[in-house]
């Protein structure tokens, strides 16, 4: 062994040696993909699980604007379930069983009788006339017109019964069943019937929270940035300070929530669900980003701007805020950018402080009860019916095309202003 | 007079204050031969007048809104006859909220009280008189504030030193602001903990392997208070918190070294901030598709070769979770490999060795301590995680091993018990909190190791 020389080991063992070395990239690679193909694989889930929810289906039905049902005087207290019933049965004049009735009136939504309260408030003179009207269908409807519900299943199986799918073949052979864009998913507030629960109200409690998280944590984070940065000596406290940012930025949010809770509702006594506490326990949780990041952006703001300032006379406070800040604030833009996002994705705080509640209003004011974007989807991901999935990724998808925008918004700034010193 | 008419005066005097102050700057300026002559620029003084105006004003309308209410009510209370106001407290805070309910036209009983009545409309009338000397008080505040200001003006005013003191102050204010949140954190989790452990001696609580808070169905029923061992809802956090690390510490470190020691720039350029689009989904899409895709795939290929599998098992949660913290492992460990320095690297190369064994025997040892500070973050990360074990774990508390099983963590166990109406000194509730202070001492501890093993790390190399 021993007259063997180190070059003949080398080489001996450097086949092997290469293979390891193949084989560790490739375990590199894999992670890699991995990970993508996960993204994908979501992405792609939740888009093929909701886009159906954009369209919905639509029941064409004759109305006889029955004046014997309508009480000219007062149209708005009106018994329009009565109409709406009486016209499912004049389309299907054979339906005569009670059972059987009942199965015919749950083709249509109960928001349908919403639908002609309103075609009649808009225009009393319908009254009394014949139209035909296009009535949202109920999600069991949507859902067999969508192709989530199996034909061939027996008939216990699924949530609508042989009886009511001859009715509505009947309804397509007459062309009485179109598909139409979903606009009540944008313009609705939360709904027990998947067929006009929208997300309006959510989006809308959302935005209240995010103006009371940005109002609060801009400024005051900018300002903690620049003391720390800027001013404060290098102390014990100043220390004790940076640790704890750097800490709190790590505490789970739900934490945060605990906070709201016992600090928000029970000692300041605020109103429960309101988008005010939301948006002061998003603020104490982005405040640490904020402040984290515009730190970094004060501090790639060279030096010699600041000792040129002071050169010129400046003092000390004007050299900061009329000089470095300017320059660091694409940076912190960025940042505070990027902290709302989050705010905006963040859900467990709020199930403390109550946002999880069933809201069909839209709030009005920052002290309405309202839940936000996040909630909605957990609160409709909870929810049996397989239209609620359907709008669930439907919601998914919109939160995250906001989430999208502004992290897009984020990185195009610090592309646009970002300077190399 | 409403908040907003208020609000539009005040702005309306404080931007006066500005304009006029400023003026008056310059005309006096102008009057002594030039502004050079004055200490201050008259912006400054200005602001200076502008923030006589308002400072004082703020911190009156502050103090007002923080005791008018325990006035207010103290006032109602007093003119109640003495039968009211001999009741225990609880009677009385029960009455007192019937008088305000009362008075915002709120009326759920059918008869009522004419007593209250007369007291609600004490109270109404309370109200409206201190709204109006609220309003009056602030009016006059603010323009004695803007004549103070006015009166202490003069050229050798050293007004912009004393307009920075004041921005300085709000500066130290703002910075303060994140040690007041840490307190109110372990003050408000404290003091809720004490009070449950005053009902639940702590070592039931950290000792305890039963969890069962529910029990109680009759409040005087014996042993209605449940039980609460915390040691399930902890070994079931743990076995998720274990799976998503198995996942996300792999995955993580190898996709870092990849990105950092193969890959080429192109590659990297894209691949990085792709999986780093991982970080930004929120948790909730997680939970959700944990719970609507993953699980049943879960079950289905279980009961496929035979296995008995929960469809709220660990495994799905944790493995969701271990993505959810993928980019986070691959950020720091990317961050880490790259301070390492390249003459290390370099050294290696030039005794033969090849790039997978300076990886393995060079650069993660050099790394490690980095590394592991970051696992630790990433581990605290994944206890304290929510959504996603709310959504896709399960309730009940096994404590088992077994990731087909489902289990429970800490963070559902406080959302189960505190979403909904709580009363607020039933052990139920009051466990949540006791769960919280432990999720925050433990997260705290992992945190500050993490952050000054990094942190050391860093210096080691800079």
């Amino acid at each position: 062994m021993n007259n063997q020389k180190p070059m003949d080991i080398v080489q001996a063992g450097l086949a092997k040696r290469y293979k390891k070395e193949k084989r560790f990239k490739l375990i590199g690679l894999s992670a890699i993909i991995f990970s993508l193909m996960f993204l994908v694989f979501l992405f792609s889930s939740i888009f093929l699980n909701g886009y159906k929810a954009f369209y919905q289906a639509e029941l064409r039905i004759d109305v006889f604007f029955d004046p014997a049902l309508l009480d000219i005087k007062d149209p708005a207290s009106a018994n329009f379930d009565a109409l709406v019933k009486k016209s499912l049965r004049t389309t299907f004049p054979d339906v005569k069983k009670r059972k059987e009735k009942k199965k015919l009136y749950g083709l249509v939504s109960t928001d349908g009788s919403f639908q002609l309260r309103d075609m009649v408030l808009a225009d009393p003179a319908l009254v009394g006339q014949n139209r035909s009207v296009w009535l949202l269908a109920d999600d069991d409807v949507d859902m067999l017109m969508k192709g989530y519900i199996d034909r061939n299943l027996p008939q216990s199986d699924r949530r609508i019964s042989d009886v009511q799918i001859g009715w509505i073949d009947k309804l397509i052979d007459a062309g009485r069943v179109k598909f139409r864009f979903n606009i009540g998913f944008f313009t609705n507030g939360d709904s027990r019937e998947p067929e006009s629960a929208g997300i309006l109200g959510a989006a809308m409690g959302s935005f209240y929270m995010l103006a009371i998280t940005l109002v609060l944590s801009f400024p005051i984070g900018i300002g903690a940035a620049i003391y720390l940065e800027e001013f404060a000596a290098k102390n014990r406290i100043t220390d004790i300070i940076e640790v704890n940012i750097n800490n709190l930025a790590a505490v789970p949010s739900i934490v945060f929530g605990l906070l709201g809770l016992a600090v928000f509702l029970n000692f300041f006594h605020l109103p429960r669900s309101a988008p005010l506490v939301g948006g002061l326990v998003l603020f104490l949780m982005t405040l640490p980003t904020i402040i984290i990041t515009g730190r970094v952006a004060l501090q790639s703001v060279p030096p010699s701007i600041r000792e040129a300032a002071l050169g010129v006379g400046a003092s000390k406070m004007q050299a900061v805020l009329h000089h470095v800040l300017p320059l660091a604030m694409p940076g912190m833009l960025t940042g505070a950018i990027i902290g709302m996002a989050r705010a905006l994705g963040e859900s467990a705080p709020l199930l403390m402080i109550g946002m999880v509640a069933f809201i069909v209003d839209i709030p009005a004011g920052i002290t309405d009860p309202a839940t936000a974007l996040p909630v909605q989807i957990y609160l409709w991901a909870d929810s049996p019916e397989r239209a609620f999935v359907e709008r669930t990724s439907a919601a998914i998808m919109v939160l995250l095309t906001f989430l999208v925008l502004m992290n897009g918004t984020a990185v195009y700034l610090r592309s646009k202003f970002e300077r190399r010193w | 007079m409403s908040n907003l008419l208020l609000t539009a005066i005040l702005l309306g005097l404080v931007s006066f204050g500005y304009t006029y102050g400023r003026k008056h700057a310059f005309t006096t300026g102008h009057s002594i031969g030039g502004i050079s002559k004055l200490h201050s620029r008259p912006t400054y003084h200005g602001m200076l007048i502008a923030m006589w105006c308002i400072l004082p004003t703020f911190l009156v309308l502050l103090i007002w809104e923080a005791i008018e209410p325990s006035v207010i009510s103290s006032m109602v209370v007093s003119s109640l006859p003495e039968k009211y106001i001999s009741l225990p407290p609880e009677r009385l805070g029960l009455i007192l909220n019937d008088v305000k309910n009362l008075a915002q036209g709120l009326n759920f009983g059918s008869t009522v009280d004419p007593v209250l009545l007369e007291a609600s409309i004490h109270y109404q009338q309370l109200q409206q008189t201190g709204i109006n000397i609220k309003s009056a008080s602030i009016i006059v505040m603010a323009i004695a504030g803007l004549l103070i200001g006015f009166k202490f003006f003069s050229p050798k005013l050293r007004a912009r030193n004393h307009v920075e003191q004041i921005v300085r102050c709000f500066l130290i204010l703002c910075s303060l602001i994140a040690i007041f949140t840490t307190i109110g954190i372990v003050l408000s989790v404290l003091f809720e903990a004490i009070r449950f452990f005053q009902k639940i001696p702590v070592g039931d609580f950290l000792f305890g392997l039963t969890w069962s808070p529910q029990t109680s169905i009759r409040p005087d029923q014996v042993g209605a208070s449940g039980e609460f061992g915390a040691v399930p809802v902890f070994g079931g956090t743990i076995l998720i918190s274990a799976i998503a690390m198995l996942v996300a510490a792999p995955t993580g470190l190898m996709s870092a070294i990849y990105l950092s020691e193969y890959a080429s720039k192109k590659v990297r350029a894209t691949a990085k901030p792709l999986i780093e689009i991982l970080a930004g989904v929120p948790t909730v899409v997680y939970g959700f598709f944990a719970a609507l895709v993953i699980a049943p795939l879960i079950r289905d290929a279980g009961t496929a070769v035979g296995l008995e599998v929960s469809s709220e098992s660990a495994l799905a949660a944790g493995l969701i979770m271990g993505i959810m913290i993928i980019p986070f492992v691959m950020s720091i460990s990317d961050d880490v490999i790259n301070a390492v320095p390249q003459t290390l690297r370099d050294g290696s190369y030039g005794l033969g060795a090849t790039k997978s064994e300076t990886i393995k025997n060079v650069v993660i040892p050099a790394a490690l301590p980095g590394i592991v500070g970051g696992l630790l973050l990433a581990v605290s990360r994944a206890i304290g995680e929510t959504m996603i074990v709310v959504m896709a774990a399960g309730l009940s508390a096994n404590l088992t091993a077994n990731p087909l099983q489902a289990v429970t963590t800490v963070t559902v166990q406080i959302v189960t018990l505190l979403v909904g109406d709580q009363e607020f000194d039933s052990s139920k509730t009051l466990a949540a909190f006791a769960l919280g202070l432990l999720l925050f001492v433990v997260t705290l501890i992992l945190n500050v190791l993490a952050l000054y093993i990094v942190r050391k790390y860093r210096e080691e190399y800079e």
